[in-house]
């Protein structure tokens, strides 16, 4: 979707402003708001793409207008509801009935293992990669309504694959409970001057990992 | 947050998101589908164990080990896991060498992917719309304002993380360094310059 998320080569949005020996988190709530994501992610019922998408869903003015934990809140309430753990009525009164523990509730001692696995998102693909290293490639005009990896700025543009990467589940499928459907990744590198023209800075490029069905061979 | 001088403790005058995300806690944990002891476990990994000690740790291992550099250019999943970093947002390892050729610097313009196993959270800068919007279109203005200025003959690589692969910069290694331990080499690799907002400290203590 051209949500308010897909950022690269937007203007107006001033400095970068770092800040110098800045905290980890700036507010308890923050920490509570990481800590729940990744806890209530471990139910199972949705998936990395499906909560990036519900984050990029967000209003504009919620999603620009709003710290990146503020905006992982609101999202972890979207998933919650849309997966039937907790009610909107909950939601507005701050309270619920005690229920007894969920079975895919993670305790406490669970955590190290798994923040130690992870997720991994590779998958054997038995299809040959359609490209190879050095193909010259374009990345496809792709506007769809649902969740993708693609972001706007390359769409139309002629870039260069400079690695293949094997196959991963592929996002836009991923996010709307459509399965996994791994595809080929490619890093495909884009030269700045394709990209923006006579503004771009010399010798600049980017790179982005593109899924086989972003691209056709150029 | 908010400034208030009255009513502090009774509950009812907390800032908007923490009364939020309390309430949210307090509604998880009732419904039995969340521990806040694991909530606590969670916050305390990223706040005390994994951090971007760890990518540096990775960084000056290379410089000082050329076999290890080779496995991270090659597979540096594996090679990071070697020194006991692993998972969570750190499944598919890319490392990237800077060179005088070459400039790498780290974006994500869709969200705030970063590889946590070995940088920990990013910070506020690196998930704002201005770094996000800005670093693949006008990476030396970007770098400017961390104080880089490369040689013009230098080439800038973003590489935007829009899939699940997860990018270390590898900084070059300072002169004057020769003889170095790698823990003594450590301290010279800051955060930024694993992202390629910054480059490695100089034994003066200047990047």
């Amino acid at each position: 979707m051209n949500g308010p998320h897909d950022l690269g080569g937007k203007m107006g949005f001033g400095a970068i402003a770092p800040e110098a020996e800045e905290p980890i988190f700036h507010a308890e709530w923050e920490e509570r708001a990481l800590g729940l994501t990744l806890a209530a992610g471990v139910l199972g019922a949705w998936n990395i793409d499906e909560s990036r998408h519900a984050r990029e869903s967000l209003p504009w003015p919620i999603y620009l207008g709003t710290s990146y934990y503020e905006i992982w809140t609101r999202a972890l309430e979207v998933l919650l509801q849309r997966h039937g753990f907790i009610t909107p009525e909950e939601l507005a009164s701050g309270d619920a009935q005690t229920a007894p523990a969920h079975p895919r509730r993670m305790p406490a001692d669970a955590v190290d293992a798994v923040l130690a696995r992870g997720g991994p998102t590779d998958r054997a693909i038995e299809t040959a990669p359609r490209f190879g290293v050095g193909d010259a490639v374009r990345a496809l005009n792709l506007q769809p309504n649902g969740h993708t990896r693609l972001p706007g700025y390359v769409r139309g543009h002629l870039g260069r694959v400079v690695a293949t990467r094997g196959g991963f589940i592929f996002p836009d499928s991923n996010a709307h409970g459509n399965g996994e459907a791994p595809q080929h990744l490619y890093s495909v590198r884009f030269q700045g001057a394709e990209l923006w023209g006579g503004a771009a800075e010399p010798g600049s490029s980017v790179t982005i990992d593109a899924w086989e069905s972003y691209l056709e061979h150029a | 947050m908010h400034d208030h001088d009255h009513d502090q403790g009774d509950g009812s005058d907390l800032d908007e998101m923490t009364a939020r995300v309390r309430a949210l806690e307090t509604i998880l944990t009732k419904k039995g589908l969340i521990d806040p002891a694991a909530v606590d476990r969670i916050i305390d990994t990223y706040q005390n164990k994994v951090g971007p000690k760890n990518g540096a740790a990775v960084v000056a291992r290379a410089w000082n080990d050329p076999d290890f550099a080779r496995r991270l250019r090659d597979d540096a999943t594996a090679a990071i896991a070697e020194m006991g970093f692993v998972g969570r947002q750190g499944e598919h390892m890319q490392a990237l060498f800077n060179t005088p050729e070459t400039h790498h610097m780290v974006v994500c313009t869709l969200c705030s992917c970063y590889p946590w196993s070995v940088l920990g959270l990013p910070p506020v800068w690196y998930k704002s719309p201005a770094y996000r919007s800005r670093a693949v279109r006008e990476p030396r203005a970007v770098l400017a304002e961390f104080g880089v200025t490369l040689d013009k003959g230098t080439d800038v690589q973003v590489w935007d993380s829009t899939a699940e692969l997860r990018y270390l910069v590898v900084p070059m290694r300072p002169d004057g360094t020769e003889g170095w331990s790698a823990d003594e080499l450590a301290d010279l690799v800051s955060r930024d310059s694993m992202i390629g907002t910054g480059l490695a400290l100089t034994p003066g203590g200047k990047p």
